[in-house]
């Protein structure tokens, strides 16, 4: 057998429907259906999803963790970014 | 034989298949070619140990003799079990294990999909549920047949090799005995014979598309649903059910 390892894939998973995919983890496989078929048997064994993504990894460009600071610590003081000042009544969610 | 001795016999048979091949299965955990299908052939594995538990559970009412699931499954003997033959088949190699998976569960599919007209409610209760779940272990078998037949030179030699030599197997599927004559009558069971030409399609159509034969052997082995087993359900049930022999009602 080839010891050749398969292409590595990131999962993403929706839990219900309302909510966005998030990203569970990754896994081997050598084409997207496997990938997805995978994903069904690895990550929602235990209910965790309605719905599942597959991306393979090395299409994912990532930032630069060297770049941390020039790239977010600028936002870290400047809180009039976030909408803290409101009062939202009780009934809102998922904001 | 009565209806209900036929009927405890045809749940007992269903149950012992799920059974032994759940038990098959699981000898692959940790042992998967790659993490990712050792965990798929363990959850087939679960999924099939919890179809032979609601059949046991079942059978254990249909009887009447106060016994439980687990009396069932670990305190029979080789004889007294009535599972096909192919199910009992060792592991071998991946593609062995897929040829066993791919012939199994495309006849299971098509024998629960006949028991949800059955007229016994609680048959057709567990049929149904199984259903589902047998709807994606014929996908994930059947996948792998395409893979294995349509792709290396050597991975389509093995699988050919491993359809070739559990085909004899294949036959027993379809033979109606006693038991099944009499939930045929009762409306219970299935003619398993009108199975047949929907499986020979279905496998023929994967098969082709795989790159692959279907096996020409006309000679077919039986026995199982009679109690007539290969050497191999003994060791089988003495990996299950050691617990239970050595140490008789032993808990969690």
């Amino acid at each position: 057998m080839s010891k050749r390892s398969w292409p590595l894939w990131e999962v993403f998973i929706r839990s219900k429907n309302g909510l966005h995919h998030k990203h569970v983890g990754s896994l081997h496989a050598t084409d997207s259906q496997m990938a997805l078929e995978n994903a069904r048997d690895v990550y929602t064994r235990r209910n965790e999803g309605i719905s599942i993504w597959v991306v393979e990894s090395k299409s994912i460009t990532a930032s630069d963790p060297a770049q941390g600071e020039e790239l977010f610590e600028p936002a870290a003081d400047k809180i009039y970014r976030h909408p803290t000042f409101y009062k939202l009544p009780d009934e809102v969610k998922h904001i | 034989m009565s209806t209900k001795e036929a009927l405890f016999d045809y749940v007992i048979r269903q149950a012992d298949n799920c059974l032994i091949l759940g038990q098959r299965l699981g000898e692959w955990c940790g042992h998967g070619p790659v993490l990712e299908q050792d965990i798929a052939m363990t959850n087939i594995a679960l999924d099939l140990i919890g179809q032979s538990r609601s059949l046991y559970q079942y059978a254990a009412d249909v009887e009447g003799k106060g016994k439980t699931e687990d009396d069932l499954a670990y305190l029979r003997d080789v004889w007294q079990f009535k599972n096909l033959l192919l199910v009992e088949q060792p592991n071998q190699d991946f593609a062995y294990t897929i040829a066993r998976q791919f012939y199994f569960d495309n006849f299971n599919f098509l024998f629960y999909q006949a028991l949800t007209e059955s007229a016994d409610e609680q048959l057709k209760a567990i049929a149904q549920k199984s259903l589902k779940e047998v709807r994606y272990h014929v996908k994930w078998s059947s996948d792998w047949i395409l893979r294995l037949g349509d792709g290396t030179d050597e991975s389509h030699e093995r699988i050919n090799r491993a359809i070739t030599d559990l085909w004899s197997y294949t036959g027993e599927f379809f033979n109606n005995n006693e038991v099944d004559n009499a939930m045929i009558d009762a409306k219970i069971g299935t003619d398993l014979t009108g199975l047949k030409p929907k499986w020979e399609q279905k496998i023929g159509s994967i098969l082709e598309e795989a790159t692959l034969e279907v096996p020409a052997g006309e000679w077919m082995q039986s026995g199982g649903k009679e109690g007539k087993h290969s050497e191999h359900l003994g060791y089988i049930l003495a990996d299950l059910q050691f617990l239970q022999r050595a140490y008789p009602g032993a808990k969690w």
